[in-house]
């Protein structure tokens, strides 16, 4: 039984902040971080935007690709570092909001940058072993990052949704192979009652991005009898401009095969909507039935879960049906000043309210 | 039904008055009206007051005002109908003395709103609370929909408005009551702080402590206290949809024209038949709407209306001649009340600077909300 | 506590979800048990997404909770398919907010309550 995505779709907020604003604040020089870590701007949340909300509208959109009923949906799965609360479900807000409730099972996901693969990889698990007839996986993130960090650069909002099914007829992406490699490496972080996280510096890179991803590009495409040459498009998770290009290369990708994906110099790290972002928009823009896929997402901790899709002639008939993310992307947006990111993002030190 | 005539008058001053609490405002304006009427004794009472509970955290407020006034015993009322609140309490003050159910009944209104209390947060609760204010608006932002709507319609201009400002702190000036007496320039009014595009603080009523009262017996046994004998000729009361979006019109605040319609028709008065009137102008569009909805001029025609001078006190007729809400100040449920008190004064011809000529026939109206509800009040001297 | 308020609202809030008179056609949102025009006969009805601005403020002045939020702009929405609400605009200069203007709605957070309370979601407008 072929098991694929049915509907996609992606959102990202309109405000931005340029490298070059966050650089003056903390007198970094910016084209050291622009060369560095090729990011040249990122999205910013609006003040009434959150996790839930950037699900909600990305899975809106896929609900329209999907064109299905959304009682018909046998889970939602939010995968997020950033969900407006500590104890309390994003899921259920937009499940409800979206008509999908109540027979729905429900969960949030955490873990990095990973989350919203791994919802992917339950989502398609379900489908394939019977379990409901369509299933929800959404990752999304206002992701934090310290001021005067270097994650402030990347540290950015969007997110993807993707509904799983069966139906022959309405697949847009099967999966062909599925792959995990995890293992204990703490190389980022956030404690409980930290608004920060905290991370090992370079100890991110050799040791828990390029491991884990590497490994589970190459295991995968082993799995699969497959070379780079073989695969037309390839998205790595994106914690900055630099990491997913050389990765794609220690793997014999192109930087032509990553491209259509690669939206971070100007998206910015969505986090657990990172590698998300990155599928939606391969399939938006590069993608032609027939086309396989790899992503492979990363989340540290860490792991990666790695996916090998098969695009279908479905494609051209459902990517012009809502906004496609690299038009988000491009499209209309608002420049902050430090000051007012600061504000958007909470960074102020408020009086409590009497 | 029996002829109803008021015969006692008593107000605070308006303003900021942190030196007086809600019983002790209240108190002070039923005791001079009490004192001014020359009665011994009251047989009922009717407090109008908008939202004590949010802004003094106070309920319970006609036998808390009962006792404090000495008049432990008496059945006594709180009204309440948002800004409307006092004229309304005015209204069923004047059907319990009409009725023939009692004889003296004192009518107040109070609002204790300098409190520390979030006014706009407190005043927004008489707009629609979980379609309106939900959605972060505020009363000034309201009226600001109105006034945007109704210069798209009808052309009226900023400078339209700012002439109610000016010519109400004109009067205002002469008013010894009012909070704000100072005459102003329309420049001072174009150029104000902006509040609620277009409206700008000088647009804007300002938030007042104060309170307001009257005192009401049949005419027959009004002789017995005074010789101008000032009779409730017309009463009209009428609500709408307190959602502003849910209007029909939202330039035309039908609820003031119903209850201007029922009291005209009461009293066997058209507009033209008026000498003065104390229209709610919370707002300066709101003035120039509740003109029109009362038939002093045409429908959306207001502002140039305003701006011509047909309301000034020497106007074809007089709006505001107290000040109105904008200068003398603006406690929520004393206005009412306090629109009876000047229409009295003008009537007694006891006005002194702002005294209109040969004023025989008055009418107060207040309006609660963004015109959710309104109640209309024609007097007339004997 | 605005937790049980916020709930009962929240197929409204969330979703549009109103009524129209079978009588007259008359849309609402909150659904009415009666329509103005007297009938009583109304029938379920999802409010339309798309809409244009019949009426606006900028508020500069705001209540408590959305302080942090100013300046803001607030319509009142006619939406397409009938009914009217009010919303405030996000995603739009303010120099952009006009009457006449085609908005589509958008699910907001709408405000939170202080600093630990539920967040409020529900429905605003932007310029298309």
């Amino acid at each position: 039984m072929a098991v694929g995505i049915i509907g996609y779709g992606a959102y990202v907020p309109r405000y931005r902040i340029k490298a070059e604003e966050i650089a003056a604040q903390w007198g970094d020089d910016p084209e050291v971080i622009k060369r560095g870590l090729l990011l040249y701007e990122k999205t910013v949340p609006n003040q009434d935007e959150d996790t839930v909300t950037i699900a909600y509208q990305a899975a809106k959109y896929a609900l329209v690709r999907a064109g299905i009923d959304p009682k018909e949906i046998g889970a939602i799965y939010i995968g997020s570092e950033s969900h407006p609360y500590a104890v309390k479900p994003s899921g259920t807000i937009v499940a409800e909001a979206l008509g999908m409730t109540p027979e729905i099972h429900i969960a949030d996901y955490e873990f990095a940058c990973k989350a919203g693969a791994e919802a992917m990889f339950v989502c398609y698990s379900h489908v394939k072993s019977g379990n409901m007839k369509y299933a929800m996986a959404i990752g999304a993130d206002t992701s934090q990052g310290a001021p005067a960090d270097a994650l402030e650069y990347s540290a950015a909002a969007g997110g993807s949704a993707f509904i799983f099914g069966s139906d022959e007829e309405k697949i847009i992406a099967e999966v062909l192979y599925t792959y995990s490699f995890t293992t204990d490496t703490p190389d980022f972080w956030r404690r409980e009652h930290q608004m920060y996280p905290q991370h090992g510096g370079r100890f991110t890179g050799e040791p828990a991005y390029f491991k884990h991803v590497v490994s589970a590009g190459r295991n995968i495409m082993e799995m699969a009898g497959l070379t780079a040459k073989d695969i037309q498009w390839a998205v790595f998770h994106m914690p900055n401009g630099k990491f997913p290009l050389r990765a794609g290369q220690k793997l014999g990708f192109k930087k032509e095969q990553i491209e259509p994906g690669w939206v971070v110099p100007w998206q910015g790290n969505t986090y657990s909507g990172a590698s998300p972002n990155g599928l939606t928009a391969t399939l938006d823009s590069a993608a032609k039935p027939g086309d396989l896929i790899l992503m492979v997402s990363f989340g540290s901790g860490a792991g990666s879960d790695s996916f090998i899709f098969r695009v279908t002639e479905r494609i051209n008939e459902v990517r012009d049906m809502v906004p496609k993310l690299w038009d988000l992307i491009h499209g209309r947006k608002f420049y902050l000043t430090y000051g007012q990111y600061a504000k958007f993002r909470g960074k102020i030190h408020l009086n409590p309210d009497v | 039904m029996r002829d109803v005539a008021v015969i006692g008058i008593g107000i605070t001053k308006f303003g900021e008055l942190w030196w007086q609490n809600l019983r002790e405002l209240y108190v002070e304006a039923a005791l001079k009206a009490i004192k001014d009427a020359g009665v011994d004794h009251l047989d009922s009472m009717y407090v109008g007051c908008m939202t004590s509970g949010l802004f003094c955290a106070q309920e319970h407020l006609a036998s808390l005002m009962a006792d404090y006034l000495g008049q432990r015993h008496i059945p006594a009322y709180r009204i309440e109908s948002a800004c409307a609140s006092g004229g309304l309490a005015f209204r069923l003050g004047y059907i319990e003395v009409a009725s023939g159910m009692s004889d003296i009944v004192l009518v107040g209104g109070v609002e204790k709103m300098l409190t520390g209390a979030d006014a706009t947060f407190a005043l927004a609760s008489a707009a629609d609370q979980e379609y309106e204010a939900f959605h972060g608006n505020t009363f000034p932002g309201l009226y600001a929909m109105i006034a945007r709507a109704h210069m798209a319609k009808y052309g009226t201009t900023r400078e339209q408005m700012a002439a109610v400002a000016v010519k109400n702190h004109d009067n205002g000036s002469k008013n010894p009551n009012a909070q704000f007496p100072m005459k102003i320039s329309k420049e001072t009014v174009l150029n104000a702080t902006p509040v609620a595009d277009p409206l700008g603080l000088f647009d804007c009523s300002p938030v007042s402590d104060g309170a307001a009262a009257v005192i009401l017996c049949p005419v027959d046994m009004a002789k017995k206290y005074t010789d101008t004998i000032i009779k409730v000729i017309g009463s009209g009361a009428a609500t709408s949809t307190i959602a502003l979006h849910q209007r029909d019109d939202i330039t035309f605040l039908d609820a003031v024209h119903a209850a201007g319609k029922k009291a005209y028709e009461m009293a066997g008065l058209k507009p033209e038949d008026i000498d003065f009137a104390e229209v709610h102008d919370c707002f300066t569009i709101a003035e120039i709407c509740c003109i029109e909805a009362l038939g002093f001029c045409e429908v959306g025609q207001g502002g140039p209306f305003s701006e011509a001078g047909n309301t000034a006190l020497d106007g074809k007729i007089p709006i505001n001649t107290s000040g109105g809400l904008k200068s003398k100040g603006h406690p929520v449920g004393a206005t009412g009340v306090a629109q009876i008190v000047e229409l009295v004064e003008q009537l007694r011809g006891t006005a002194g600077e702002r005294q209109v000529k040969n004023a025989k026939r008055g009418l107060a109206q207040n309006m609660g909300g963004s015109g959710g509800s309104s109640v209309v009040h024609i007097l007339e001297v004997q | 506590m605005i937790v049980p308020r916020h709930y009962k609202e929240m197929p409204q809030r969330y979703k549009l979800q109103g009524n129209r008179c079978k009588a007259c056609g008359k849309v609402f949102l909150p659904p009415r048990l009666v329509c103005p025009c007297g009938s009583q006969d109304l029938e379920d009805y999802n409010l339309s997404w798309r809409g244009k601005i019949l009426t606006f403020t900028i508020i500069r002045t705001p209540p408590v909770q959305f302080k942090y939020q100013k300046p803001y702009a607030v319509a009142v929405v006619e939406l397409d398919g009938g009914g009217t609400i009010q919303c405030q605009v996000t995603d739009t200069p303010l120099e952009e907010v006009e009457i006449g203007k085609e908005v589509e709605i958008v699910f907001r957070k709408i405000f939170s309550e202080g600093e630990a309370g539920i967040h409020c979601y529900g429905y605003k407008c932007r310029v298309v």
